[in-house]
């Protein structure tokens, strides 16, 4: 059995240790949020954060998360359920399309502006370029995490 | 968002399939019956159409016959349906329709088969019941050709919406005593001023249901319009930013094990034999399956499934395709295209004596453009659940034409539509390659060799290699200028011919002769609609070609356009509202290029002009500005995001999108060697849009994209003196 704290949770998994952590959260944890979409870490689909760094889940073995805590797309709204600025600023800069790469894109993107409260034009590209998304949404995503920043304010489309 | 209950499927039971009531109030007969279990939870809800219904709580719920793959398909249409139906958008609800023949749109059939039928009134019952037959017969509940507001939102959602309305308010004239001309409605109100009555939809809704349902419900014009023309935020998205919503690889059915699949690498080989000797003793592993077509490894998991596929070493049946590579493929198409002549070929349209006109220009132009295959690459790769078990199959996956995957899922199972349920979930991503149904029957076989529910992923690998693609083309052009300069003669053919008929034609440009022929190549690759579909090839060809001719015109690309235009004030509107906008005309810093294309498709009118960088040593597109005229936009918000979305789609193609083939079998694996435009390369884009023609609609999932490459080459042309005349970008050095 692997000890783990996922979402401030301990959890404990039967499974190869070699086994990449998205794999562990989806089919072992039941926890959907997170996608796969490449298998080689070249989209970002998967990406969770680990100890709070943002990392490929689908390449990462879960044997290395033993002893950290791990946060997925489920765990960043607050326990009452309010949303990250993050993800409010998605909604009101209407980001997504499909939506299927967005967890990744607001894994990575809540791990940033951890990192960096008001990142540059440049330290965004750099946080973002390895999240692809196919509905071409980029625009809206550097939008949206400057709204977050509180260094721009997006359109903001009527409920 | 709403889905289809387990528990009201099985309340539904077989479902028959002979009523032709659906949807709105012009069909015959009566379904609601026969619906309602289906689409209401509890004995509080009323249905009034199979389109709307209401609840107790005054909540209007649209149901929506199209899936969502991004595209903001629920908002749209429900804007569409709540509008007429004088619905308060606060408590619309959505509901995506079931996989059901009662779905199937005439409205769809009607513009997908017979685009531009006009019928005289007195026919219009007859036809429109053989279109109907038509398109269930085609299984036409389908999401893709920009169908969608322009045929379901504006012939169905909106006459469902205004018959719901005027039976409610029927219902109330009758209950009040009073004429129903007095009875207004709004923010799912019944008013009637002079009594002083007012009372909620939900009242009325089972008094409503039993009124006959008017042949004309009125709808609105545009300056009635409340909720349409609005930009509204889309139902679909608070579900996508905090990872609960479902996609198709996201279904989860009690006891479901896991397939890894690997199809034979070149389409139409068969496994002959494998060697699974390491795969069946790794941990997990369930059952390792021959399908002849494919090798699927059955695991307690995902990853362990592909892990063992990987040891997995099969060898395949020699085909044909074997001996083909890409360059073989343009060989053959210049093979076809020289036997074609002067005169081979299939003729698409034609007008005036080209022969002529081209022996008599002042100036001559003949150039060839070559677009290679194109996977779609959809950040959700390929996956279907599938439980096949006591005569019946459930199936779950998210698919554009959710009748077809059932009716494949039921052919695979060797069982009767009837007994098959199919379960839609959110698309990620489509782009035309979720209407394929290779997927589902996959699946299906697996399932029905293993006996208990199974997921079946494909690889990002898989998903790359065994893709149903975008054709590669070549396209050679013929054109001549008078001596003032006036494009007179045009002279086009090319390969392959997919959808939509229109998109190699130009009947915008005034152009006295042409001709425009194509000629079918064989070939052994699975080809399937890419966004945009033909206009993704003969936007480049085109707008290219007529670029070219500019140059040798010595005219400016936007004034050329211009004068081909002259007498279509629509379609110069949005040309000269691109142009505008980019400041065409005005100083760029050196290596700097602004080029224009216009290209109309799916009902919809765009202009595109791109800015680039050619300073570097690739191209970079700074800034795209759009100018678009779909008639009429329901949702602005939404209809940006669509160009927005059809540029990156497109301009990802034009950049770097390259299927290549060796021995027969694509090369091309994952995103490191198909690369992806990424947030770092992405251009600003501005767009503007025009309401042109209310009464006519036209698409916006597709119609931002055909454009974008030509004008990023037109660009190219502009800063370097370099004509593109093939893509893509990646292949050219501008060291």
């Amino acid at each position: 059995m692997i000890k783990l704290n996922v979402n401030g949770q301990a959890k404990e998994v039967d499974a190869d240790p070699a086994t990449p952590i998205l794999w562990v959260v989806r089919e072992n944890l039941k926890m959907p949020g997170t996608k796969f979409g490449c298998g080689i870490a070249q989209c970002g689909a998967c990406t969770v954060h680990l100890d709070g760094k943002p990392i490929r889940s689908c390449s990462t073995p879960i044997s290395a998360a033993e002893g950290k805590t791990i946060t997925t797309i489920e765990g960043i709204a607050s326990e009452d359920g309010t949303l990250h600025k993050v993800q409010q600023a998605w909604i009101e800069a209407q980001v997504p399309q499909c939506g299927y790469c967005q967890s990744g894109q607001i894994m990575s993107a809540t791990a940033l502006l951890e990192k960096n409260p008001q990142p540059t034009d440049e330290q965004i590209d750099a946080a973002m370029a390895g999240n692809v998304c196919r509905c071409g949404m980029y625009g809206r995503i550097r939008t949206a995490i400057k709204a977050a920043a509180g260094i721009g304010q997006p359109a903001k489309v009527e409920a | 968002m709403g889905k289809w209950s387990r528990r009201a499927f099985i309340g539904a039971g077989v479902v028959a399939g002979s009523a032709l009531v659906v949807g709105v109030a012009v069909r015959q007969g009566n379904p609601i019956d026969r619906l309602s279990p289906l689409l209401t939870n509890n004995e509080n809800e009323q249905l009034l159409n199979a389109w709307v219904k209401v609840d107790a709580d005054n909540i209007v719920t649209a149901v929506i016959p199209h899936v969502e793959m991004g595209q903001g398909v629920y908002t749209a249409l429900a804007q569409m349906l709540a509008d007429e139906m004088d619905a308060d958008w606060n408590k619309v609800r959505i509901l995506e329709a079931p996989a059901d023949m009662q779905y199937v749109s005439d409205s769809i059939g009607r513009d997908f088969l017979f685009p531009n039928l006009e019928v005289p009134a007195l026919f219009e019952p007859t036809v429109a019941g053989g279109i109907l037959e038509l398109a269930q017969a085609m299984g036409l509940q389908f999401t893709g050709g920009s169908y969608s507001v322009r045929a379901t939102g504006q012939r169905a959602m909106r006459t469902a919406g205004a018959a719901a309305r005027e039976m409610l308010v029927a219902a109330a004239a009758s209950e009040w005593q009073v004429p129903a001309g007095e009875i207004t409605t709004a923010d799912s109100m019944i008013l009637h001023a002079k009594s002083g009555k007012s009372e909620t939809f939900a009242k009325f809704a089972l008094a409503a249901a039993e009124q006959s349902l008017p042949a004309k419900p009125k709808l609105k014009s545009p300056e009635n319009y409340k909720i349409m023309g609005q930009p509204k935020a889309r139902h679909d998205i608070p579900e996508k930013v905090d990872g609960s919503a479902v996609f198709g690889i996201d279904a989860d059915v009690p006891g479901m094990k896991y397939a890894a699949v690997k199809a034979a690498p070149v389409v139409g080989a068969t496994v002959e034999s494998m060697d699974a000797t390491t795969a069946k003793t790794m941990p997990g592993v369930l059952q390792i399956l021959n399908m002849g077509d494919f090798v699927a490894v059955v695991a307690d998991g995902y990853w362990q499934a592909q892990q063992a596929l990987c040891t997995i070493n099969a060898q395949y049946s020699k085909t044909e395709g074997d001996s083909l590579d890409h360059n073989a493929i343009f060989a053959r198409y210049a093979t076809y295209l020289d036997e074609a002549g002067e005169d081979g070929g299939d003729m698409q349209t034609e007008a005036g004596d080209v022969a002529e006109s081209f022996a008599g220009a002042a100036t001559k132009v003949e150039a060839e453009y070559k677009v290679p295959f194109l996977a779609h690459a959809t950040m959700e790769p390929m996956n279907c659940t599938a439980w096949v078990r006591d005569g019946k199959c459930d199936v779950w996956s998210g698919h554009q034409a959710p009748v077809n995957a059932r009716q494949a899922a039921a052919d695979a199972a060797g069982l009767p539509f009837e007994d098959v349920t199919y379960h839609n979930a959110y698309l990620g991503g489509g782009f035309g390659r979720r209407s394929d149904s290779d997927a589902i029957i996959m699946a299906t076989r697996i399932a029905k060799a293993t006996g208990y529910p199974v997921k079946m992923i494909w690889s990002r690998e898989e998903d790359t290699a065994q893709d149903h693609y975008r054709p590669s083309a070549t396209s050679r052009f013929q054109g001549g200028l008078d001596k003032d300069g006036k494009l007179v003669s045009w002279d086009n053919i090319h390969t392959h011919l997919f959808d939509p008929a229109d998109a190699p034609t130009v009947p915008y440009y005034n152009i006295a002769s042409h001709k425009i022929r194509k000629v079918d190549v064989p070939m052994h690759l699975r080809f399937g609609p890419w966004r945009s579909v033909d206009h993704s090839q003969h936007g480049f060809f085109i707008e290219s070609f007529v670029d070219e001719m500019a140059h040798a015109a010595g005219k400016d690309g936007y004034a050329f356009r211009r004068e081909l235009l002259a007498g279509s004030p629509r379609h110069l509107k949005v040309l000269d509202t691109a142009a505008k906008m980019s400041g065409w005309g005005s100083a760029l810093p050196e290596k700097h290029g602004r080029g224009i294309a216009f290209v109309p498709s799916f009902g919809s009118i765009v202009a595109q002009v791109a800015e680039v960088d050619m300073s570097g040593p690739k191209p970079r597109v700074t800034k795209v500005y759009v100018a678009a005229d779909p008639g009429f936009v329901i949702n602005p918000d939404g209809f940006i995001a669509q160009m927005e979305s059809g540029i990156v789609y497109g301009l990802t193609a034009a950049l770097y999108g390259d299927i290549t083939l060796k021995n027969g079998a694509v090369q091309q694996s994952n995103f490191h060697d198909y690369p992806m435009l990424r947030i770092d390369e992405m251009p600003e884009v501005e767009v503007a849009l025009i309401n042109g023609d209310h009464k006519h609609l036209g698409g916006g999932g597709e119609p931002g994209l055909p454009p974008i490459a030509p004008a990023v080459t037109n660009a190219i042309f502009a800063a370097t003196g370099t004509r593109i005349r093939e893509l893509p970008l990646s292949k050219h050095s501008f060291a």
